[in-house]
């Protein structure tokens, strides 16, 4: 995992509340042993129509919503099922950044090891970002903050744990790892086999 | 001075804490039993096989194939066909994977094979107070039997395989407590559904859920499993159920549980697991068992659910209106009695064998109406081959309906068992997420199905649309005027499936769909 850099992008929104793990992407996209190139998915039966062709309603296909990171959603995205091939769309799809009032549990514990952060924000301060997209918001992580071009400071529950990973790339399994000794000893207690 | 009453939560974790959590790292939480399956575990061997790690515990990992295997049986040859290549490939990666570090693996040809959470409970390898993951949100499951059972991504999977841990901040925890007989024709299906209505979509997040209370106690072990199983439809991760002797029953029958004396001490142990008289819950929900009906699905995700003879509620928000809108359906209107294009049982969910005999109930001496697709599909082979033993697959063939092999099938549509786009769906399976069932499909989510005068996904809507009046006219007009389906469901009858009243969701890109 890279370490997460300074972020400051427009957002792109997707009102929808409880926005699932089905739309994010389908399950039939899911027969693959990799776990790159799943960003043409994204999102995949909202994003594109029968032919092939992109529906131009559709958020990602606008334009303007080329290129930015950050992504405002209703409440509860990504509810459903454990599929961490939905941050990986994400990521690949350029996100780097999901403001929500409520994010579901398996997805946040997702996303956090893709460097995908999961921001949670009162629902009233969302919908007054998601009435600004084309401002530019910057999100410190070191701070717990996203700050708004209009001087408003808005602070972010992140788990200090989950910083340091995000700040440093730091891969969980590599913390766990070290934990052997400990691990040895607990199974030489309980689970003698 | 007596010690803190604990919740089963708080023992479930205290036995496992590895490491405990501070506020600058989570704990260190010990896995007894790693269950994996084909789509959700390549890219962590992959990624152990990169950082050259081997699994610490290949013994407390399980293995079968569900989701991308065909539901249709070998051909002469012995080969599968599988839908597209990529399933295949799936396949056969977890099948070397298993090979190359010694993983017990359930194939294609293991007579125990089948959905992960149908068989890791029939075995036995699902036991009280053991924590158990899977790289798939339905572990929940397994929280039935009185262990703490959840869902995990793909690298957790790899996490657990490589240290047999997992880094776990400790949940909030929530007692669900139902209380009161169920009415005739209402069932776990009905209770969930009932219960993610009243708490909402997003009512568990944070929190595992203990269910609790005399009506809970009533229920069998199939029942249990199937109200745990949908805890993550109401946002939380993991729901239990403190075991009794309805619990240590079911294991008293399964292979892979302790058997003789050792049994009886292993009793013992799982006893403890029940939550103190006192202990404090950081929610508690308190649900009255005398007010659920027969339920089922309006939406596009399982908080839309509504008794089956309600009507469809007003739009209160924008989501709503879009789900109405996908589903083609008014608010105001009944579900009762509108004609599908087919009917699914069977899931992680409603795919064990007391589903299988509600479907042959139903069924026997009845023909499906030919505009209507129906699988039954066996949640293993385990309960293929006692559905089997009774007679079930005649009664659900000679109904005109399709009896498959085991596996997921159209609950997640990997495998080629699809809704077809704009098809209406009455399905036992747990999610009616925009086109869960395949491009386009719409989904009414319901329990298993129905015996006259109790109803169940059928119930309403599938039953009188579903099945037509073939090898007995006796039965049909006797189910139409029950009381639970009054005549104004005939007129259902009439409309077409093939002529839905609105224009059919968009159409997918057909490229993807293969």
């Amino acid at each position: 995992m890279t370490a997460f850099a300074a972020l400051t992008s427009r957002s792109v929104v997707l009102r929808q509340s409880n926005i699932d793990t089905d739309q994010i992407i389908p399950a039939r996209f899911l027969s693959t042993t990799e776990r790159a190139g799943l960003g043409k998915h994204a999102f995949n039966d909202w994003r594109w129509q029968a032919d092939g062709s992109p529906n131009l309603d559709f958020a990602f296909n606008r334009p303007e919503n080329a290129g930015r990171a950050i992504l405002l959603a209703g409440a509860n995205f990504g509810c459903g099922s454990s599929r961490e091939h939905a941050p990986w769309a994400l990521t690949d799809l350029g996100l780097r950044a999901i403001v929500s009032s409520q994010i579901a549990d398996i997805f946040r514990n997702n996303s956090l090891k893709n460097g995908l952060l999961p921001i949670v924000l009162d629902e009233a301060i969302v919908q007054s970002l998601m009435r600004r997209p084309d401002d530019e918001l910057t999100v410190d992580i070191a701070a717990r903050e996203l700050r708004t071009p209009a001087g408003d400071v808005h602070s972010f529950p992140l788990d200090a744990f989950a910083r340091t990973c995000l700040m440093e790339g730091v891969d969980e399994l590599g913390y766990l790892l070290l934990r052997d000794p400990q691990i040895t000893k607990y199974e030489e207690r309980f689970h003698a086999s | 001075m007596s010690p803190t009453p604990r919740t089963l939560f708080d023992k479930l974790w205290d036995a496992h804490v590895v490491v405990p959590e501070t506020d600058a790292a989570p704990a260190v939480l010990y896995i007894d039993l790693h269950l994996i399956h084909e789509v959700t575990s390549p890219q962590a061997f992959t990624e152990l096989r990169a950082r050259g790690i081997a699994p610490r515990r290949p013994d407390r990992t399980k293995a079968t194939m569900d989701h991308s295997t065909p539901t249709t049986p070998a051909d002469a040859n012995g080969k599968f066909h599988y839908f597209t290549q990529a399933s295949e490939t799936q396949v056969d990666t977890l099948a070397s994977n298993c090979t190359e570090y010694g993983i017990e693996l359930f194939d294609m040809q293991s007579a125990d094979r089948g959905i992960v959470h149908v068989i890791a409970p029939e075995l036995g390898l699902t036991q009280p107070g053991m924590t158990i993951v899977c790289g798939d949100s339905h572990t929940s499951t397994h929280g039935a039997f009185g262990a703490l059972a959840f869902g995990i991504g793909t690298s957790e999977v790899g996490h657990v395989l490589a240290t047999q841990c997992l880094l776990q901040r400790k949940a909030k925890t929530m007692a669900i407590t139902v209380d009161g007989p169920l009415a005739p024709g209402v069932g776990a299906k009905d209770v969930i559904l009932h219960i993610i209505g009243v708490i909402g979509v997003n009512g568990g997040t944070g929190h595992v859920l203990e269910y609790r209370g005399p009506t809970i106690r009533a229920m069998d072990m199939e029942q249990r499993m199937t109200l745990c199983n949908m805890s993550i439809e109401a946002g939380a991760r993991a729901g239990m159920i403190a075991p009794d002797e309805t619990t240590y029953a079911w294991l008293a029958r399964t292979p892979r549980a302790p058997q003789g004396a050792a049994f009886e001490a292993a009793k013992a142990q799982w006893s403890q697991f029940s939550s103190d008289e006192g202990a404090r819950f950081d929610q508690e929900v308190a649900i009255d068992a005398r007010d659920i009906r027969p339920t089922l699905t309006w939406g596009t995700h399982p908080g839309t659910a509504i008794a089956v003879d309600r009507p469809i509620p007003a739009a209160k928000d924008n989501a709503a209106r879009k789900s109405l809108d996908y589903m083609a359906f008014d608010a105001g209107e009944s579900l009762e009695g509108t004609a599908v294009d087919v009917v699914f049982v069977g899931s992680c969910t409603n795919g064990r064998l007391s589903d299988m005999r509600e479907v042959a109930a139903v069924l026997r001496d009845r023909r499906v109406d030919p505009r209507v697709r129906m699988l039954v599909v066996p949640g293993s082979e385990l309960v293929k081959r006692q559905a089997e033993a009774e007679g079930i697959d005649q009664i659900v063939r000679a109904a005109g309906a399709e009896w498959r092999e085991p596996g997921c099938s159209m609950c997640i549509a990997m495998n080629g068992d699809l809704v077809a786009p704009g098809q209406l769906a009455v399905s036992t399976s747990n999610r009616n997420f925009e086109g869960r069932q395949g491009p386009g499909s719409r989904t009414l989510l319901a329990s298993r199905s129905v015996r006259e005068g109790g109803c169940m996904s059928i119930a309403g809507r599938a039953l009188p649309a579903a099945l037509s009046p073939g090898t007995s006219r006796r039965a049909m007009p006797a189910l139409l005027l029950s009381p639970r389906f009054p005549r104004r469901a005939m007129p259902a009858l009439l409309l077409s499936p093939r002529f839905p009243r609105r224009a059919i969701p968009t159409l997918r890109n057909p490229e993807n769909c293969r």
